[in-house]
């Protein structure tokens, strides 16, 4: 099958859907003709036309709430915010309004629009441009959150997130965007909230999301070449609402479970995997305590050494995994 | 400011039209009222923001729309609501937390809408409301509709950062909107004055390169002028902001001392409800005449007393609903 990126994926997602249906539109900062920070929309601006493809002025808060106010009335907006450590200035429209509407307004009103976003740390751009905030979303009842792990997923997720009539975010991943994956050419689906078994194995369970799906696979599959460790690796895909029914199935399989984040441990998202399966029947076949790997208690710092410290490194996912099966 | 309404009448203000305009700003200053008694009695729970003393600028604006106009509203919303020709039964019933209210209780007086004739909502979030009414007119424009949005804030949310994105980026693409800043005088216990170091709030309008304008809300009739030149401007050439001047009556929720406010300051204000003013315009003109007027009011003050014995006798919402509507399917 053919091999595209996670940027051209996406791309590939949003155009689809915007030959489709004429109610799904873009906006955001330098999303046109300058084809977005990290050129997920190149080509977008001239196939669409600048009605369709919308550049913006920079400001954050009245683009995540436009985006609510032309999903509430009958459109299907794909809004971007340039870096997703942006959010905090859009906050109150995506957490406030967006989410809240439909409840608030006793199920007589949706919202389908997407925010799509770049999260995470490696491209050396330090603490306002890397964080990975995505525990903030998933703690708000009404949004659905996404983060994509490979092409193929990336664009069949994006598809059934913007056909979805929620606020969808759906939180890209950077060091992602340059990665090929299989991806077939035509329109498909990835269902929002299906947990996907990435790799199967017996001995041991990771469960991890985001750019932290590639790196876990490749040491997987050099402790099985190496030591005949059989790791399975389960990617919720959809963290919010979670399709937990695998994560659980998979620890009772393995009775041994590890949680791999990008994001800042403390609080995060991988605390909340871990209650469920401790809370769920699982735990009754648990051989070891569930153990979780995040990012450090720390603003991503600049230097690439520190920078690639400030979060799970392959040699500490290794070794927490060799802890766990001691 | 002018204590007289303006006389010109345009031809559309029927006696008809009139009379309904009429009978909906006594019906939002009577479920004010009502509600106000509700409160002070603790008959029900929560808070709750009158805009008594402000329906001519609620009504005199709504009077412009038609179902297919949209609006957004604020947290003292409930004339924007009648205006825009709301039920007012099911909206007593929200006020009281019913299964049959607007938001099936879910809402409360703070968060009615009524998407169905283009109300997109009260606001809990000052400031909340204006970049939805920006995203409401992108569909509007998307969908190549004749309609515009009113967008309703207050003097309080014309400071927020998100009047400003909003009226940026309204004026750049041209967007159907008009922005109707409710000054009342006070954000809370903060004086406009206090909180601004300009006295007329239109000249705000010449940042964004659009037109703003001033005027007496207190007045029906210029209200209206105001905003059906404001809509037909509106459709053609983009946003434009309107301070509309007028004042609550009552306190800035179900709870306030008025320490922020002199008894004399209220009183000079309550010789300019704009009630009592459009209906002294209404009987010099000879629109309608006393008894008709008289009959307006008794129609209101019945309506609304049909609307409390209806939500009175609405079932509470079933615990079973709790979990429902988080989701769209
Ligand atoms: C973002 C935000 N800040 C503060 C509040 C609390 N609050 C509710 S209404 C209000 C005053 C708003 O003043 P204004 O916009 O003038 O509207 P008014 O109440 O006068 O109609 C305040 C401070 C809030 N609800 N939202
Ligand atoms: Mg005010």
């Amino acid at each position: 099958m053919r091999e595209i990126t996670y940027a051209e994926a996406i791309r590939e997602a949003m155009t689809l859907e915007m030959r489709r249906d004429p109610d799904v539109f873009f906006f955001g900062e330098d999303i046109g003709l300058y084809g977005g920070a990290f050129g997920v929309s190149v080509g977008m601006f001239e196939e669409f036309g600048e009605e369709r493809v919308r550049d913006t002025p920079i400001s954050e808060a009245v683009l995540v709430g436009a985006a609510a106010g032309a999903a509430v009335t009958g459109t299907r907006p794909i809004v971007e915010i340039q870096f997703s450590d942006f959010i905090t200035i859009g906050m109150d429209q995506l957490v406030n309004q967006a989410a809240k509407m439909r409840y608030m307004f006793g199920g007589r009103a949706q919202v389908p629009m997407v925010l799509r976003t770049p999260a995470g740390s490696g491209t050396g751009a330090a603490a306002q441009h890397s964080q990975s905030l995505e525990a903030w979303y998933a703690h708000v009842p009404g949004l659905k959150l996404v983060i994509p792990s490979t092409p193929y997923d990336a664009k069949g997720l994006l598809i059934s997130a913007i056909r979805d009539n929620n606020p969808v975010v759906f939180m890209e991943q950077k060091l992602l965007y340059r990665r090929k994956g299989e991806v077939p050419e035509e329109s498909y689906t990835v269902p929002l909230s299906k947990s996907d078994v990435k790799r199967e194995g017996r001995d041991l369970t990771i469960v991890t999301y985001g750019r932290m799906v590639p790196t876990c696979i490749e040491i997987a599959d050099e402790m099985s070449a190496k030591d005949g460790v059989e790791i399975e690796i389960v990617d919720p895909r959809t963290l919010r609402p979670l399709d937990a029914e695998p994560i659980i199935a998979s620890a009772k399989k393995t009775g041994r479970v590890l949680i791999v984040h990008e994001a800042v441990q403390f609080g995060g998202y991988g605390g909340e995997i871990a209650a469920i399966i401790a809370d769920s029947e699982a735990f009754y076949y648990l051989d070891a305590p569930i153990r979780r790997l995040g990012g450090l208690d720390i603003p991503i710092p600049y230097n690439p050494e520190l920078e690639r410290n400030a979060v799970p490194t392959p040699e500490r996912i290794r070794e927490t995994i060799q802890g766990l099966l001691a | 400011m002018a204590t007289k309404q303006q006389t010109k009448r345009p031809p559309e203000l029927t006696k008809e039209k009139l009379s309904d305009i009429y009978l909906k700003m006594l019906q939002t200053r009577n479920f004010e009222e009502k509600v106000a008694y509700f409160f002070s009695r603790g008959m029900v729970h929560g808070t709750t923001h009158l805009c008594a003393g402000q329906e001519a600028s609620a009504i005199g604006a709504c009077a412009n729309l038609d179902e297919s106009d949209l609006i957004t509203s604020t947290h003292r919303g409930h004339g924007h609501c009648i205006g825009k020709g709301i039920n007012i039964n099911r909206m007593m019933s929200e006020l009281l937390g019913k299964a049959d209210g607007y938001c099936k209780g879910k809402g409360g007086s703070m968060h009615i809408a009524d998407l169905t004739r283009g109300n997109l909502g009260a606001n809990g979030i000052v400031g909340g409301g204006l970049p939805i009414a920006v995203g409401a007119a992108m569909t509007l424009k998307l969908k190549k509709k004749d309609n515009i949005v009113v967008c309703f804030f207050g003097d309080g949310a014309i400071n927020e950062g998100s009047f400003h994105e909003s009226v940026n980026l309204a004026s750049i693409w041209k967007l159907p909107v008009i922005f109707i800043c409710e000054n009342n005088q006070y954000a809370m216990s903060m004086s406009a004055k206090r909180s601004m170091n300009i006295d007329d709030l239109s000249v705000r309008a010449s940042s964004y390169g659009i037109p703003g304008k001033t005027i007496d809300g207190n007045d029906f009739l210029e209200v209206y002028h105001a905003v059906k030149e404001a809509k037909a401007y509106a459709k053609t050439n983009g946003p434009m902001l309107l301070i509309s001047n007028t004042y609550r009556f009552k306190g800035h929720s179900k709870s306030d001392a008025n320490k922020y406010r002199t008894k004399e300051e209220i009183e000079e204000w309550k010789a300019l409800d704009p009630i009592p003013r459009l209906r002294a315009w209404l009987e010099e003109e000879k629109i309608l005449t006393a008894t008709e007027l008289d009959g307006i009011e008794k129609q209101a003050h019945e309506d609304i007393e049909a609307a409390v014995e209806y939500a009175s006798n609405s079932p509470d919402p079933s615990v079973d609903t709790i979990l429902e509507d988080v989701y769209a399917d």
